[in-house]
């Protein structure tokens, strides 16, 4: 991310569940366990000082086994819970402390929620479930009415506007919960689970229609689900939880090549690598031919050293060609040094972002893969040698 | 032998050497509120007598002629049209058999009862849905309430407030308001939690969740006991005109206390035929079909989709 703004910002959130949660503060901050808590107060500790901070335009995923406190997190960002101790920054304002009017201002307008059960009205039609927060927010009823349309529109339901919820599919009433965030023009959207409760192929379909969204919208998702799959599929950075705990926070990458510990691994078992990793993460940096300063003297002599059976062509630091040992072996007798006509400018290239599934057609020549950045400057390669190491190894 | 044991007698029945005064305790704190608390009390009859006085002008002051249609429209709006029928008819039966008048009194009675039932029972019921302390005082109560044998209370009710309408209202109001109270409390706590979850985190306030949300998902359960507080002011119409409450039941009482079996008859019919009427709206509204506005059934509908109709017909010939 370039613009990476602090939108959402938590500090040691500690969220105690029960009717008088001091004496359970107060042995947390001593250092007892969850259980021993639970013991000798009878009060839950659903949150175990959380900290982390979630950037403009990110997605988010929050992920743990049922229980370890997703639900509760979320609903402390918006308030539906009350945290029992800790900072939540929206914006740089702290919303554990600012009075409940305020608290609703900002669920009218900054931040939007979407529900593992839908949490849809079922006595309102599609189209006013749609409008519920322009209608809370004070907004005239043809003017709401106008806009829910449009978002109905941006989620494929126009033409079930009329009807009550319970006439539409479990996807469909996903699609209007969506939608439903989306009309109030909120920056942040709060999605606990909101796909746990569809079938596998109608969820991978949400899945993919969230990816589509967020690409033109932007918005800053904080997304929860118990699904390694999904999580790596959608998020931009991943906080595995525990007993209210965070594990670990990291890239879906990050939490492939390096799990913190047996939980995540446990997790990522399922997971396939070769979805996840980039090209960018395993190319091994390489010696080029730089054309602006080597000769094909020396770099024969390096390739010989280091046993590379061919060199990439690198001039300003853009890839543009690829020349094998074989032939600057043979060329340079014969006194023809002009690496432009002995490179093959024919060569497979990759950027960085591209994941290990999508390269595997490249590997017909083989020729290891040029990777390069953003601006298309040379990284490094990747031989199909080192794909099937990372795909396979077991961390 | 018998004086022998009189002793024995005494130390085996303590009960016969002291018993509490209770009875003297609870004269003496009624006397002592009739005495201090006249005017407390009468100041709680004038919202009631003023509501009564209203609905049974009404009632009384309109021709039959002219209320049996009103009332048939309001019911078919309400509850659809073979109830409507079997309303006016069972009215016209009542008239004809002599009691226009007795029924007309007994049905603003019923009306006012179950007005301030509503008035006083739902938000009581709502309060015990949003609040767990105020639900544990008001639990036991209506336990109370719905246990004890009417008459207990009867007595005091008529020292408080004397004879006629108003006590009876109020010995109603005690018998017919702990279904609603309790079946509001339930409705309102079936509705999802996830949806008002959903009400609170778009910015609603608690007002708005109430209307928008809880009241509308909850009406079904409340009109059920709405259902149940009628039927139970309805079994109060013979006990209250004990306290000379007018209507059927007085023709019931009288009917009985003087053997004439006629007349007794004839205002348990007159009950009976209120009850079912009653019963059937009520059951019909809160099982209504939810998908049909109300503004495209009954006369409402029956009367927009002709001025539809005519409408479209008007433009067709007109171009
Ligand atoms: N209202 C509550 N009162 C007491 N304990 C609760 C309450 N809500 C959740 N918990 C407990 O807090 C823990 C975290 O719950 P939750 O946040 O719902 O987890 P998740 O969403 O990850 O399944 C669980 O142990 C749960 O039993
Ligand atoms: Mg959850």
């Amino acid at each position: 991310m370039v613009n990476a703004k602090p939108k959402v910002r938590i500090e040691h959130l500690i969220k105690i569940y029960g009717e008088k949660p001091r004496a359970a503060l107060q042995l947390f901050r001593e250092g007892k366990s969850r259980d021993a808590i639970l013991q000798v107060t009878g009060h839950v500790l659903g949150i175990a000082d959380v900290s982390f901070t979630v950037n403009q335009g990110e997605v988010f995923v929050v992920m743990g086994l049922s229980g370890s406190g997703k639900s509760t997190l979320i609903r402390c960002i918006n308030r539906l819970i009350k945290p029992t101790s800790g900072h939540i920054y929206i914006d740089d304002e702290d919303i554990a402390l600012i009075n409940e009017e305020r608290m609703r201002e900002i669920r009218l307008t900054k931040v939007s929620m979407v529900f593992q059960h839908f949490g849809l009205f079922p006595h309102k039609t599609v189209v006013e479930n749609v409008a519920y927060g322009l209608k809370i927010r004070g907004v005239e009823k043809k003017q709401r009415s106008q806009k829910a349309l449009e978002t109905l529109e941006v989620v494929g339901l126009t033409q079930w506007a009329g009807y009550l919820p319970a006439s539409l599919s479990g996807g469909m009433q996903q699609r209007v919960g969506l939608a439903r965030a989306l009309a109030t023009d909120a920056e942040i959207l709060l999605m606990d689970e909101p796909f746990s409760a569809l079938d596998p192929l109608i969820r991978r379909e949400m899945q993919e229609e969230l990816l589509r969204l967020q690409k033109k919208l932007h918005k800053t998702i904080i997304f929860i689900s118990h699904d390694i799959q999904e999580s790596v599929k959608l998020g931009s950075r991943i906080a595995v939880m525990k007993d209210g705990y965070i594990v670990q926070i990291a890239t879906p990458e990050e939490l492939i090549t390096n799990p913190a510990d047996n939980y995540i691994r446990a997790f990522i078992q399922d997971v396939n690598r070769a979805q996840v990793l980039k090209t960018g993460s395993i190319a091994r940096q390489i010696i080029t031919f730089t054309v602006e300063e080597d000769s094909p003297q020396t770099a024969l002599e390096k390739m010989l050293y280091q046993n590379l059976k061919q060199i990439y062509v690198v001039r300003q630091g853009f890839p543009v060609g690829v020349v094998s040992r074989e032939t600057l072996a043979a060329a340079i007798p014969e006194g023809r040094e002009d690496i432009t006509q002995l490179m093959q400018a024919d060569f497979p290239q990759v950027n960085a972002d591209t994941t290990l599934e999508n390269i595997f057609h490249l590997y017909q020549q083989e020729l290891p893969i040029a990777v390069v950045d953003e601006s298309g400057k040379f990284k490094g390669v990747v031989e199909q040698s080192d794909v099937f190491a990372s795909i396979s190894s077991l961390t | 032998m018998a004086s022998s044991l009189g002793g024995a007698d005494k130390l085996l029945n303590p009960f016969k050497i002291y018993s509490l005064p209770v009875e003297s305790w609870i004269n003496h704190t009624i006397f002592f509120l009739v005495d201090r608390l006249r005017p407390f009390f009468q100041a709680i009859r004038f919202p009631f007598s003023l509501v009564l006085d209203g609905i049974e002008w009404v009632f009384l002051a309109i021709p039959p002629l002219i209320l049996l249609p009103i009332i048939g429209l309001v019911v078919w709006q309400l509850a659809g049209r073979r109830i409507a029928i079997f309303s006016i008819v069972a009215l016209i039966v009542l008239g004809f058999l002599g009691v226009w008048q007795e029924t007309m009194m007994t049905l603003s009675f019923m009306g006012t009862a179950v007005l301030f039932c509503i008035l006083i029972g739902i938000p009581i019921g709502i309060a015990c849905a949003s609040n767990y302390r105020i639900d544990r005082v008001v639990q036991p109560i209506l336990d109370f309430m719905q246990t004890l044998p009417l008459f207990i209370y009867l007595v005091p009710i008529v020292m408080l407030f004397g004879i006629g309408k108003v006590p009876g209202v109020i010995a109603t109001l005690i018998v017919a308001i702990p279904p609603l109270i309790r079946l509001t409390t339930l409705g309102i706590r079936q509705v999802s939690k996830e949806v008002v979850e959903a009400a609170i985190a778009f910015g609603s306030t608690k007002r708005q969740v109430l209307w928008e949300v809880q009241i509308p998902l909850a009406m079904r359960t409340i009109l059920a006991g709405l259902n149940q507080t009628i039927m139970a002011a309805l079994s109060m119409t013979v006990i209250a005109s004990m306290i000379a409450v007018e209507g059927l039941g007085m023709m019931v009482l009288r009917g009985t206390a003087s053997l004439n079996i006629g007349q007794a008859s004839i205002g348990g019919l007159g009950i009976a035929l209120l009850a079912i009427m009653l019963d059937r709206i009520t059951q019909a509204i809160g099982q209504g079909n939810h998908q049909v506005s109300w503004q495209e059934r009954g006369p409402i509908g029956f009367i927009l989709s002709k001025v539809k109709n005519k409408k479209a017909a008007s433009t067709y010939s007109g171009s």
